[in-house]
């Protein structure tokens, strides 16, 4: 099993050509110029950015303010980047490679805040919380994928099945006025989707992203009908009883962490557990490795008497219930009610993010944060009364995925049997 | 490579993708090619007015008088809907005979309206189901119709107000183009990705439709926004000169738009299958392996495919503006992205099935306003039930269970889409 399992390893390794290697150098370069000359050089030299480290409303785990001498901090962003840049181009840091990317990317997110936040305060950690929160369904969304595209099915349709969840969710919540039934009723909601996109692209052997489109369809027109037929008219129906913030004892009183990571609804939490489970399951345990072998080269884990079909309708249903919480994310853990079209394509953000973070749990995370990160920054720096205008930063999420789908993933990394019906000999 | 291989290799394409048992595929009678269709259509109807019975509240209090008298309510309520949907969609027969009867030009006009106005709702889907069904003809998923229609009203838009004093016949088209432009870049930009770094389409063109929407966000309440309207995003009307011209006197909003949609779809369904360009077009869709072989060049094909699907997108988006709306307004689109994938895959990716599936679905969503007003359902229903109708031939066996129809010998797959991988 073991040596199954490094055999099914093996094809992962990450190659980086000389032409990539140049121009994610080239790149890094350009991040630490642009430091530099867009934000540094356009900052009076006795400026100070404050950031405030709790967020507000919060008195657990506080931390000191944050002054920094706007230019200098800015400064040595700027050199960090070069640096990294510049011994890109010549040396390559191999498999460092996107870990420095990832610095570098930091650096320009930093120095970003550090100039729009200069001469006056912003709250980074109130930022950093709401980017938490609003990484949830994105990061959920690419848990739901990796589960169902590592037992070989794509499932383009995890928005759908967010937003009928999110439906499911508000109604039963509000009926049975309790917000964990409520989550079961959107979990049980989103299964039953998969258990469509399952018998479609598994029994009947349609091309599955034509079946994650019928669901995509189906549900934004379902949830669309409901909410103009009864929930608009009947408050009752759509008046939930959220989630509240549970802190955890005594890891809640870390400063800055606390408050960012341990203060937060169940979601987050479901969350990070999730990760843990799914990590370890999918890596660790021997269903893992079936899981991840009817993905890779069906033909051979039905040689080896894996049931493929069955595999794969647990992979699809497991994707379905992960998918049932994020939908139910919204209208028990942010939101509150139920408005058509709510998911707002975070479930197509999602499958970028799995996409991203390579089909692993642990990389899904990052990008998800990655992304909640962008998000957060956009509608805080709106109210900062930034001159670049509040359309431009939301669009940052968006272009972030495209840069990283073109430049950073390299190909072929995707489940090999991804895509293709099983059909048994 | 040589000129003289590259030729075999043509020709051998050629003798792969002919239609080959063409005495078979002569025999064969339209029902036949048509009966899926057909069917899921009228399932979807069936499971659409089951929708309208389970979710009416009358229905539900009738039931509790009497089993009978449920059963005759869920009927007459179903009745009403449809009816209001026909004439809605199509028009009141006793009128139309009785107005054609009488001979009066304007009773008549009216009296036809609601067809005409199918007509008119059905034009953009044309050019949209277009767009996503030479996406898939060539093996690309674009998924970012509905971004591309954006980028295309904007840029047809901006061109219809903004210039003065060309006549109409150059400014019109002018506008048009501009429109088609703009849907082509943002076709663009995908395509090259997944030509040049593998970036799939499907994430591509869904992350280019919200830049899309922000953008046009932005440009409506900022540098497009017309003067007078106080911060609302709304663009200024666009001049006289840029209208496509409306054949009849207001109300009635038939439009020159619909010839030239028919146009278009004549002549993407000449490029596709009459000229060499399509047949590569289509091999690299459904054979990239092979394509490679004979010596195609994958990278172009994709690109190209691309913009011109989003080309297609863009005139969707001007065509609705020049020809109806006159400004550009947020609420645009009624989800022409997702429905366009519907129309494409119900038309079975031909020109001439798109054109059909875009009349119906035109029609049933003008017939839809109505049912709405008379019975108050919502008209979101049209999304549900052609979420069922795609699911229907998309799984033709399901189908075939249902009415027990035969299989047929050899089942014929048009639609290749590769995994997120990108090479196949």
């Amino acid at each position: 099993m073991t040596t199954n399992s490094r055999v099914l390893e093996h094809k992962r390794v990450v190659e980086i050509s000389s032409t990539r290697r140049i121009v994610i150098g080239i790149v890094e370069i350009l991040i630490g110029l642009l430091i530099y000359l867009a934000f540094a050089a356009k900052t009076t030299a006795e400026a100070l950015t404050k950031f405030v480290m709790t967020p507000g409303g919060i008195d657990q785990g506080s931390m000191a303010d944050w002054i920094l001498p706007s230019k200098i901090t800015l400064t040595v962003l700027a050199v960090i980047s070069l640096v990294i840049g510049i011994f890109q181009l010549i040396r390559g840091f191999k498999k460092w490679t996107n870990l420095m990317v990832g610095i570098c990317a930091l650096c320009l997110i930093f120095g970003f805040l550090v100039w729009q936040a200069a001469g006056k305060q912003l709250n980074l950690a109130g930022m950093l919380s709401s980017a938490v929160l609003l990484a949830v369904p994105i990061t959920l969304g690419a848990f739901s994928g990796i589960l169902a595209e590592r037992s070989g099915i794509i499932n383009i349709s995890i928005e759908g099945m967010m937003l009928m969840a999110s439906m499911a969710a508000a109604v039963v919540g509000s009926v049975t006025k309790n917000p964990w039934l409520g989550l079961l009723g959107g979990i049980l909601s989103s299964i039953l989707l998969a258990l469509i996109l399952g018998v479609l692209s598994i029994k009947y052997k349609v091309n599955q992203t034509i079946s994650g489109t019928v669901i995509n369809i189906f549900s934004a027109g379902l949830t669309a009908f409901i909410s103009q037929k009864f929930l608009q008219h009947i408050q009752g129906l759509n008046n939930p009883k959220m989630f509240t913030r549970v802190p955890l004892p005594g890891l809640a009183n870390i400063p800055l962490i606390g408050p960012i990571l341990f203060n937060q609804n169940i979601f987050v939490y479901l969350m990070f557990v999730i990760l843990i489970i799914l990590q370890l399951a999918l890596f660790q345990t021997r269903w893992g490795l079936r899981l991840r072998s009817v993905g890779e080269h069906p033909k051979a884990a039905d040689t080896l008497g894996i049931n493929v079909i069955r595999t794969r309708y647990m992979g699809v249903i497991l994707s379905g219930l992960v998918a049932g919480i994020a939908g139910a994310f919204f209208t028990l853990g942010s939101v509150g009610r139920f408005d058509e079209g709510m998911t707002a394509g975070k479930g197509f953000i999602g499958l970028a993010a799995m996409i991203f973070g390579n089909w692993m749990p642990i990389g899904a995370i990052g990008a998800g944060m990655l992304f909640g990160f962008a998000d957060a920054i956009g509608s805080k720096l709106s109210l900062l009364g930034s001159a670049i205008p509040p359309q431009f930063m939301a669009m940052a999420p968006y272009l972030i995925t495209m840069i990283v789908l073109a430049g950073f993933i390299g190909k072929g990394q995707a489940p090999a049997a991804e895509g293709e019906p099983y059909e048994k000999e | 490579m040589s000129e003289e291989k590259k030729d075999l290799g043509q020709e051998i394409l050629k003798e792969i993708n002919q239609d080959h048992p063409k005495t078979e595929h002569t025999k064969k009678p339209f029902l036949g090619k048509a009966a899926i269709p057909l069917l899921a259509i009228v399932t979807g109807l069936i499971i659409g007015a089951l929708m309208i019975a389970v979710t009416s509240q009358t229905v539900y209090a009738a039931f509790g008088d009497s089993i009978g008298k449920g059963f005759v309510t869920a009927f007459t309520e179903i009745g009403t809907a449809y009816k209001a949907l026909f004439t809605g969609a199509i028009g009141d027969p006793i009128r139309m005979i009785d107005a054609v009867k009488l001979g009066d030009a304007k009773e008549i006009r009216q009296a036809f309206n609601p067809f005409l106005e199918s007509l008119v709702q059905s034009t953009p889907y044309i050019f949209a189901g277009l767009a996503v069904a030479l996406g898939f003809r060539s093996g690309l998923f674009n998924i970012g119709v509905e971004g591309q229609l954006f980028i295309g009203a904007a840029c047809a838009t901006f061109v219809g107000y903004s210039i003065t004093g060309l006549p109409a016949w150059i400014h019109m088209p002018l506008a048009f183009l501009a429109g088609a432009l703009g849907g082509a870049l943002w076709g663009f930009v995908p395509g090259f990705l997944k030509a040049k770094t593998g970036g799939h389409e499907v994430i591509n063109t869904i992350m280019m439709n919200w830049i899309a929407f922000r953008l046009t966000e932005w440009l409506l309440s900022g540098p497009m926004t017309r003067p007078e309207s106080g911060g609302m995003p709304i663009s200024p009307i666009i001049q006289k000169t840029a209208e496509i011209p409306q054949f009849f006197p207001s109300p009635i909003r038939f439009h020159l738009g619909f010839f030239i949609a028919l146009a278009v779809a004549y002549l993407i369904w000449w490029l596709l299958f009459k000229t060499t360009w399509g047949l590569n077009l289509r091999t690299v869709g459904t054979n990239p392996r092979a394509a490679r072989y004979a010596g195609l060049s994958t990278t172009k094909s994709i690109i190209l495919a691309m913009s011109l699907s989003g080309a297609l997108a863009g005139m969707a988006g001007a065509v609705q503006i020049l020809a109806v709306n006159r400004s550009m307004a947020l609420g645009l689109s009624s989800g022409y992205g997702f429905d366009s994938i519907a129309l494409a895959l119900i038309g079975n990716t031909h020109p001439v099935g798109v054109v059909l599936a875009s009349i119906l679905f035109g029609t049933l969503r003008n017939g839809a306003t109505r049912m709405m007003v008379v019975s108050s359902i919502p008209i979101d229903i049209v999304d549900v039930v052609q979420a069922i109708i795609l699911m229907f031939v998309a799984a033709p066996a399901i189908i075939r269970s249902i009415y027990h129809l035969r299989k047929p010998k050899q089942e014929e797959q048009q639609i290749f889409l590769s995994g997120w991988g990108g090479q196949s």
